[in-house]
């Protein structure tokens, strides 16, 4: 195995890099401040086959390679945090489809996602039941041939723009049956009787993603919408994480990288006592740093995908960890970015205060820090 | 219809670094990455749009280095169908005559309604070959093409010539060659299928040999000499509202007796 990106994997991450420099990181800035949802970039994404990268090539995509789809996750995000988003969640929500949907489920949704001619939200977290996740409340009780799903979904990402949303509900009256045998996934498509969007969030950053609370009243769902079996749900939502969790860490790292990119360019430019401040080496050294951390989260990351790719028996393990990593280095590297800047980096004339405010959501979404530790640390303890 | 695009790899002019070799005054093509030269990237832009209104394919030729394939990927990667690579270790440092006549050469087997090329290169911008390869295969040269109409049932072809005052209209019969500008409009971005299907399209490298009546001709001209230009003179930035800055730059222009 070559330990170095492929030809198709360079090539196809430099065209998506020129295409992130040349025409999204000019309307980052106006992303985050009107905190509109970016119409435009998904339009640029859709056209240039970006979208179709988490898909098979039967259904239009390009393979669904996860290292691929995280190189293009990566350069967006190094330029807009907010754009490298609408990828991730294309592929979260795609994911339980991805792995559990049956043939015909596939034919009939994938074409047009991965043309992204429709977004996919993913509906697992409730304001009661986050890193908890079999505490859901969402129900969904049979009703002949259909579903009647009943319940609230909070902090759904592009849920307000989204045409179908991977919702997880409750199937199970038992008291008695495992609490991770109780939730069952559902596509819901959001012309359905009853699917409304009760409300956007104001958030602190990635704020042209919508982050929406979703209410399900009486919603009827064919069983043709249901993904995997009854029960399947915790299951399903699990192994989503296990390979949507790498595409958050892609997003980290391109903040980082971004920030860091920044930072430099800064450094060798503004002079203070005669000199550029990054012959000074207090500078000098936090670049040093920034750089190395962010190339070894990238690297934890790389090697995620492909462990994940070939069916690691501890794929969430990877996962965690490059999320757990990347994550806390987007951080501690946009932090160290505003420093860098000094009172420049605290005010919109640079673009650092907005990578340091989209990096705190790495650490929270998907799982937050302390939920990877958690995975990570039960990967090792549970080996003999 | 098929089209032919000369394109050249030229330095990528973004990029920094010496580019004329001391010895010999030629350009050091190892010591700067390639990119397809930005006037041939219009003319591949306007034949692809033809084509998706006629039908039909845009194929590539180049004389070039041998490590052009890789540039020429990125503009099979736009959608070009295939290419041909004139490469040659005698071929190097030709001058425009040679580079001409060997153009002309590879192209005398091939067919084509029409023939597109950038109007310059950024490295010599000579910007003679066209003209040249258009006398040397007895076609229609149609120059400085801001719009091109072709007519496929009349065998015509159509072009708006940029002139000192707007345009000219020119019509020929096809197969024609067109120099092309920019004002033909912006080249697309590869999308991800073009760039993965760019991989297994037909790229043929051929010798100076399999050229018809290719023979190492020897340049008639020569470098004698090249020098840098000399160190730009302080820029004076104006900062002011744009009606004060106006003012400024006429006061400054008049000043200079340029107005």
């Amino acid at each position: 195995m070559s330990y170095r990106l492929t030809e198709d994997q360079a090539a196809l991450r430099d065209a998506v890099r020129v295409l992130a420099d040349e025409r999204i990181a000019p309307r980052a800035a106006e992303i985050d401040r009107t905190a509109e949802f970016p119409w435009d970039v998904k339009e640029l994404l859709a056209s240039h086959d970006i979208l179709g990268l988490p898909f098979p090539e039967a259904y239009g995509g390009l393979g669904g390679e996860l290292l691929t789809v995280c190189l293009a996750i990566e350069q967006i995000s190094r330029a807009c945090a907010t754009s490298g988003l609408i990828l991730a969640v294309q592929e979260l929500g795609s994911l339980p489809l991805i792995l559990a949907g049956s043939d015909e489920q596939k034919q009939r949704w994938f074409p047009d996602l991965a043309a992204g001619k429709k977004l996919i939200a993913f509906a697992l977290t409730e304001a009661e039941a986050g890193s908890d996740v079999a505490a859901a409340r969402t129900r969904a009780r049979r009703d002949g041939d259909d579903w009647i799903l009943d319940g609230a979904k909070r902090f759904i990402s592009q849920g307000s723009v989204a045409d179908l949303i991977a919702v997880f509900a409750v199937t199970s009256d038992d008291a008695d049956a495992p609490r991770h045998k109780r939730l069952t996934c559902f596509i819901v498509e959001k012309d359905m009787p009853g699917f409304t969007v009760e409300r956007v969030e104001h958030k602190m950053g990635i704020r042209g993603s919508p982050t929406a609370e979703l209410a399900f009243k009486g919603v009827r769902v064919p069983d043709a919408n249901r993904v995997g079996g009854e029960g399947d749900g915790f299951s399903i939502a699990m192994r989503t994480l296990d390979r949507s969790r790498p595409a958050i860490a892609a997003q980290a790292v391109g903040i980082a990288q971004g920030a860091l990119e920044v930072a430099v360019a800064y450094a060798r430019d503004r002079k203070q006592f005669g000199k550029p401040i990054a012959e000074f080496q207090m500078i000098a050294a936090m670049l040093a740093d920034m750089d190395a951390q962010t190339e070894a989260a990238r690297q934890l990351l790389y090697k995620a995908c492909v462990e994940i790719d070939a069916g690691a028996p501890d794929a969430g393990r990877w996962s965690a960890m490059c999320k757990l990593v990347a994550g806390d280095t987007a951080m501690r590297v946009t932090t160290d970015a505003v420093q860098v800047l000094g009172g420049y980096g605290y005010i919109d004339e640079f673009p650092v205060e907005r990578m340091m405010r989209d990096a705190k959501i790495t650490q929270l979404y998907e799982g937050t820090q302390q939920i990877q530790r958690l995975v990570i640390a039960r990967a090792l303890t549970a080996r003999r | 219809m098929r089209i032919v695009v000369l394109v050249k790899p030229v330095p990528d002019t973004a990029s920094s670094g010496e580019r004329l070799r001391p010895d010999d005054w030629r350009l050091d093509r190892a010591a700067v990455p390639a990119v397809v030269n930005a006037n041939d990237e219009y003319a591949l832009e306007a034949a692809l749009k033809l084509t998706t209104t006629h039908g039909g394919d845009v194929v590539l030729v180049s004389m070039a280095p041998p490590t052009a394939p890789e540039t020429m990927r990125k503009a099979l990667a736009m959608g070009a169908a295939s290419g041909t690579l004139v490469t040659d270790a005698a071929l190097a440092g030709s001058d425009v005559v040679t580079t001409t006549r060997v153009l002309a050469a590879a192209l005398r087997g091939m067919e084509y309604d029409l023939l597109l090329a950038g109007a310059d290169t950024s490295d010599g911008g000579a910007g003679v070959v066209p003209a040249g390869v258009a006398t040397l295969l007895g076609l229609p040269y149609l120059s400085y093409a801001a719009k091109i109409e072709p007519n496929p049932d009349a065998g015509t072809v159509r072009v708006h010539r940029i002139s000192p005052t707007g345009y000219d209209v020119l019509e020929s019969p096809m197969p024609a060659l067109i120099a092309c500008t920019q004002a033909l409009g912006e080249p697309r971005y590869p999308s991800l299928k073009g760039i993965m299907a760019a991989r297994s399209k037909e790229l043929t490298t051929v010798a100076l040999a399999d050229v018809e009546g290719g023979e190492a001709a020897p340049s008639t001209t020569a470098v004698l000499g090249a020098e840098a230009p000399p160190p730009r003179a302080a820029t004076r930035v104006i900062r002011e509202p744009a009606e004060d800055a106006a003012r400024e730059v006429v006061a400054f222009l008049v000043e200079r007796r340029i107005v």
